[in-house]
């Protein structure tokens, strides 16, 4: 049994109008019906862009906002069904960290008081002396001084700061701390303090941490499962560095691949998924699969009609989407968007000057002519060579490589269903998929 | 001779009885045309200001700029007003970080698209639209005719930067300044942005100076790189050169303590200690000490030079440089 | 390396980042304060009322006459238009009854400042109710509390809506004549807005990170909002009470004006003397301007102290 297990989880926000009573004109499916299960002492990252409900996933764990419909299960108490005072009580297990370290702090109390607060709440310690104590070594833990305690959180830098959020839920011993995007507000140099931080502390108390984030490459770092969250719900769902050595569904894979490396020889050699058209709103997602509307490789059957349901598709790795294993069996062709290499012309210095893994990759001829379609393939070149020779032996490798030369072209060429991003405008939705019919035929 | 030179740029704020800051401390670098050039560091180090003193669009009040800036020969601080003016907007452009805030609320994009067309290349009623719907098609907006009559706030955030990169692009300007132009946005939207500012600078020779945090946007898009700390140059390189050898230690602990999206998992990182507030006078010594693994007494005496301890055109602002390659031997062979 | 060099190296180090000192334990009530006292405006506001205020406190033990004496009564004929101006005995000069204006000066500052005071203090300490209990049963009543708010606000607007003087009127007209009447009637106009203000500001501060973070820790309701949201909500309650002090005595000295002040004349008020200057404005106009210059010169130091507190407070300028 995991520690920490949610059900169909949903939260609707109402929308109101009305002048002197407020009707419901319809609802903000900002979370819509997640399931998953963080297991004791693990880290689950879940990432995704703004407005994907990530954040009120979170909020909804600790029912800071109101759960619709689910459950959400801690150690086997329904939180979902438990009255106020109750769950009151059970924050104590269930602590949280949020983005902006000093929004989250209250300006007018010191650094003493915060910490105090959640203990006076719990009956934690018997007089402020012995709580006083507590805190002194829970600062101690999280590396700040202990004259931080009549200083006020204005007074500290934001790394120091963060550290505060973090002592604050510590000092109630919880079991799971939900941290959500837990370094995004702090500086490059900093972010990686409070990360390590995060690592330690697990490791000394056995934590469990859900950390949700945007960044990809921080949420790799950190998470043993990584759920990815698009539109109100999981899309995929898989072990770290499965998901990042073989992304399924076409959101991930177009995530991953736009998230930029910090290493010019990698950023060379990768493609970029472009998705055409912005995020529908949550308040009117589109119908069936709820990236339809951007996915590369949308179909015109059940795609826009058929929701997909997270399956499992081998090694604990989970997706929604109808066609995963035929993408990436290659079998289906981009229908809209585009892959473009991330290489610019005209760049200043030489590139024919390649490193020696970049020579490897080159000299295996199936490798190097099969354009990466995912980081993976491009960033570590010269172990991925082998892998890919041994898949050239398979039967439909010649066809994915032949039909991914084709595939840019044909992307530019066919009309650029730009109307599509207009989620709500079904009518225009319709048309592009009629426009893309007969590509499917191919 | 390039296209923009900036020569020891200083901004000092100060007055009102409180001590004056420098935010900028002697700046040089150099933009040619068709280049992109990037300007890198944490908040604080003085690389918005930086920018927003080359476009001459910082407060006057309590302020003194010092150094030299030549666009294309003619020094933008002792030009007139007016010139200055003509310039900006046609020449060299700006995108900000936040296109809400930067585009005017209740002006209709189209009306704010060719208000500048009018100003500047004197163009009049039909044909400043049909140019202002070229533009914006040119940007990636669809339906370009129509998202002329709407306002900022009903375009997405991916829309309204790209707005911004039309109004900024609208007189082919021969410099861009981009100051975090996608850090406000998501990471696909801010491929798509990316894969744009490229193609502006590939197909019209548009010299680009791009102020960033991130060392990931730096890495697939800038040729040169000048990283930034407390308002110094402290590094400055091509980009493959940069990357490779990271030879500042401010530079070096930077690019090690970025989680990876490649890297493996269980990898740790190796953040740099401290904060930006620990920091000294760069007049006693190297601002970066406090903070520093290297740090040796010899860098508490006066402020460090710009040195090229590794290879030409590599300029390193230090005295006891990372020249030991323990990156190289960590990349798997 | 040797270990002396070692900690030469550290004590160099610590001495250069030593020089910029952080002030610990600074609150932000404590840092505003310090922000107000290098004001101008702040200073000479300061100024101007603790004058003010020590005319109203001492100023009745000062006065060279006594302030209902018609001492001089034979010099002045107001049928006839004839008054006496300033010379040496009487500073201020003569009213229409022949009392020493000076002396009804000193003592009608207490009255003011009485009016001010008492009025302010009724509509802060009723509106802080109202407010808080709207705004804390809008932030964390859940859909309970956002109708009683509902119910609460739309009372408030009502009140917002009739014009103050005319409901200042209603009150002095159900009540009537007297200096309670008066202040009750001032405070009971500025209700509504320390009640909207406050509420407001609650409900702003009700959606900060750190009123959802302490829900996470589980902190009860009730000490959300007396710990967290209430504390923070005040600075603009405090600073609209400065400039509710000058509007008061404003307001009083129109009630006064309307003759609904108090109305036994033997003790002097701003308000009322002015009102009384104003039959006799032609022939003597330095008697309404005495008691006018009083009320604006008073008014505008609350007003300076109120904005420069204003500026003070203001989380934008904290750093």
């Amino acid at each position: 049994m995991s520690l920490l297990e949610l059900d169909g989880v949903k939260v609707h926000f109402p929308i109101k109008k009305g002048l002197l009573f407020d009707r419901t004109v319809g609802h903000v499916y900002a979370v819509d019906g997640v399931s998953l299960k963080v297991e004791a002492g693990e880290t689950y990252g879940l990432v995704g862009e703004s407005g994907c409900g990530k954040t009120t996933l979170g909020r909804s764990v600790l029912r800071l906002v109101d759960i619709t419909e689910g459950s959400v299960v801690l150690d086997g108490t329904d939180l979902a069904k438990l009255p106020g005072e109750e769950m009151r009580r059970f924050r104590r297990r269930l602590q949280m960290v949020f983005q902006d370290p000093l929004g989250s702090l209250n300006p007018r109390q010191n650094i003493e008081s915060i910490l105090s607060e959640g203990m006076i709440a719990h009956g934690i310690g018997k007089d402020q002396e012995e709580r006083r104590e507590k805190i002194k070594a829970i600062l101690d833990k999280v590396g700040l001084p202990s004259n931080a305690l009549a200083r006020y959180p204005h007074e500290f830098s934001g790394g120091q700061r963060q550290r505060i959020g973090i002592a604050r839920a510590l000092v109630l011993e919880p079991d799971v701390i939900i941290c959500d995007e837990p370094v995004s507000a702090l500086d490059v140099s900093v972010q990686a303090q409070v990360i390590n931080l995060l690592e330690e502390l697990q490791e000394e108390l056995g934590l469990t941490y859900v950390v949700i984030a945007h960044d990809l490459a921080v949420v790799r770092h950190i998470s043993d499962t990584i759920g990815v969250m698009y539109l109100g719900s999981l899309v995929e769902e898989a072990p770290s560095d499965a998901l990042y050595a073989e992304p399924k569904h076409p959101y991930t894979k177009a995530l991953m691949s736009a998230v930029p490396v910090p290493d010019p020889e990698v950023e060379d050699k990768r493609e970029r998924i472009l998705l055409t058209g912005d995020l529908p709103s949550p308040a009117n997602p589109p119908s069936g699969c709820r990236f339809h509307t951007r996915c590369p490789w949308a179909q015109a059957e059940r795609c826009a009609t058929e929701r997909p349901e997270l399956r499992d598709v081998g090694g604990g790795h989970r997706v929604a989407c109808h066609y995963a294993e035929d993408i990436a069996s290659g079998k289906l062709r981009l229908t809209k968007g585009e892959v473009v290499s991330a290489t610019r012309e005209g760049v200043e210095d030489n590139p024919t000057e390649d490193t020696p893994e970049a020579e490897a990759a080159e000299a295996d001829a199936p490798a190097a002519e099969t354009p990466a379609k995912i980081p993976a393939q491009a960033e570590k070149p010269a172990e991925k060579a082998v892998e890919a020779e041994d898949k050239a032996a398979t039967a439909e490798e010649p066809a994915k490589a032949e039909g991914k030369a084709e595939k840019a072209a044909e992307a530019k060429a066919s009309p650029k269903p730009e109307a599509a991003d207009e989620a709500d405008e079904a009518v225009a939705a319709d048309e592009a998929k009629a426009s893309e019919e007969p590509e499917k035929a191919v | 001779m390039s296209l923009l030179t900036v020569d020891e740029l200083t901004v000092t704020f100060g007055g009102r009885g409180r001590k004056a800051s420098r935010a900028v401390d002697g700046v040089s670098f150099e933009v040619d045309q068709g280049q992109v050039v990037g300007l890198v560091g944490e908040s604080g180090c003085g690389k918005s200001v930086t920018s927003l003193a080359l476009m001459g669009l910082l407060p006057a009040k309590g302020l003194t700029i010092g150094g030299r800036a030549e666009f294309d020969g003619t020094d933008l601080f002792t030009m007139s007003p007016s010139a200055r003016r003509d310039l900006r907007g046609s020449e060299m452009a700006m995108i900000f970080q936040d296109p809400l805030s930067s585009l005017n609320p209740v002006v209709p994009i189209g009306v704010q698209v060719t208000e500048i067309l009018e100003r500047h290349r004197g163009m009049k009623g039909e044909a400043a639209r049909k140019e202002a719907a070229h533009l914006l098609d040119r940007v990636g907006i669809p339906d370009p005719t129509r998202r002329l009559k709407e306002y900022p706030h009903q375009l997405s955030g991916g829309m309204r930067q790209r707005a911004l990169i039309a109004m900024a692009v609208a007189c082919a300007p021969r410099l861009l300044i981009a100051d975090e132009p996608t850090t406000a946005l998501d990471v696909t939207i801010q491929a798509q942005i990316l894969e744009l500012l490229k193609e502006l600078v590939d197909q019209e020779g548009t010299a680009l100076l791009m102020i960033t945090h991130d060392l990931g946007v730096v890495a697939g898009l800038c040729d040169q790189v000048n990283v930034l700390y407390a308002g110094k140059v402290v590094e400055s390189a091509g980009r493959r050169e940069l990357f490779a050898h990271p030879t500042h230690p401010y530079a070096h602990g930077l690019l090690g303590s970025i989680p990876r999206l490649d890297a493996p998992r269980g990898e740790p990182l190796n953040p740099i200690r401290g904060s930006i507030n620990d920091r000294i006078a760069w007049a006693d010594g190297c601002a970066f000490a406090p903070r520093c693994d290297r740090y040796e007494m010899g860098c508490l005496s006066g402020t460090p030079q710009l040195g090229e301890p590794r290879a030409a055109g590599h300029q390193v602002r230090c005295v006891n440089p990372v020249l030991d390659d323990a990156k190289a031997e960590e990349v798997p062979a | 390396m040797s270990v002396a060099t070692k900690t030469d190296k550290i004590q160099r180090l610590a001495e250069l980042t030593a020089t910029k000192e952080t002030s610990t334990g600074a609150s932000l009530w404590r840092e505003a304060f310090r922000r107000l006292k290098s004001s101008k405006m702040a200073i000479i506001g300061a100024v101007i009322i603790a004058v003010f205020v020590v005319i109203a406190i001492v100023g009745p033990y000062l006065t060279p006459y006594a302030p209902t004496a018609q001492t001089w009564r034979g010099e002045v004929f107001p049928n006839q238009g004839k008054f006496v101006g300033p010379r040496g005995e009487n500073w201020f000069g003569l009213d229409h009854l022949g009392r020493d204006m000076f002396s009804r000066m000193l003592v009608g500052a207490r009255q003011t400042l009485l009016v001010g005071v008492v009025s302010t203090l009724i509509g802060l300490v009723a509106g802080f109710l109202i407010g808080g209990l709207s705004g804390a049963a809008a932030t964390l009543g859940g859909e309970a509390g956002k109708r009683v708010d509902s119910v609460i606000m739309r009372f408030i607007d009502m009140m917002l809506a009739l014009p103050s003087l005319l409901l200042a009127v209603s009150v002095a007209a159900v009540m009537g004549q007297s200096l309670t009447t008066v202040m009750i009637a001032v405070g009971v106009v500025q209700v509504p807005v320390f009640a909207r203000l406050l509420r407001g500001s609650m409900l702003a501060q009700g959606g900060a990170d750190y009123v959802l973070a302490a829900q996470s820790l589980g902190v009860r309701k009730r000490r959300i909002v007396t710990s967290q949201i209430i504390p923070n909500s005040l600075s603009p309650v405090i600073v609209q009470a400065t400039l509710s002090l000058a509007t008061a005595i404003i307001e009083a000295a129109a009630l006064s004006y309307l003759g609904l002040g108090n109305p036994d004349p033997a003790i002097p008020e701003w308000g009322v003397m002015l009102a009384q200057a104003q039959r006799f404005f032609d022939n003597a106009p330095m008697m309404a301007v005495y008691p006018a210059v009083g009320i604006i010169i008073t008014a505008l130091g609350f007003t300076l102290l109120g904005e420069a507190m204003r500026e003070a407070l203001d989380p934008k300028l904290r750093g």
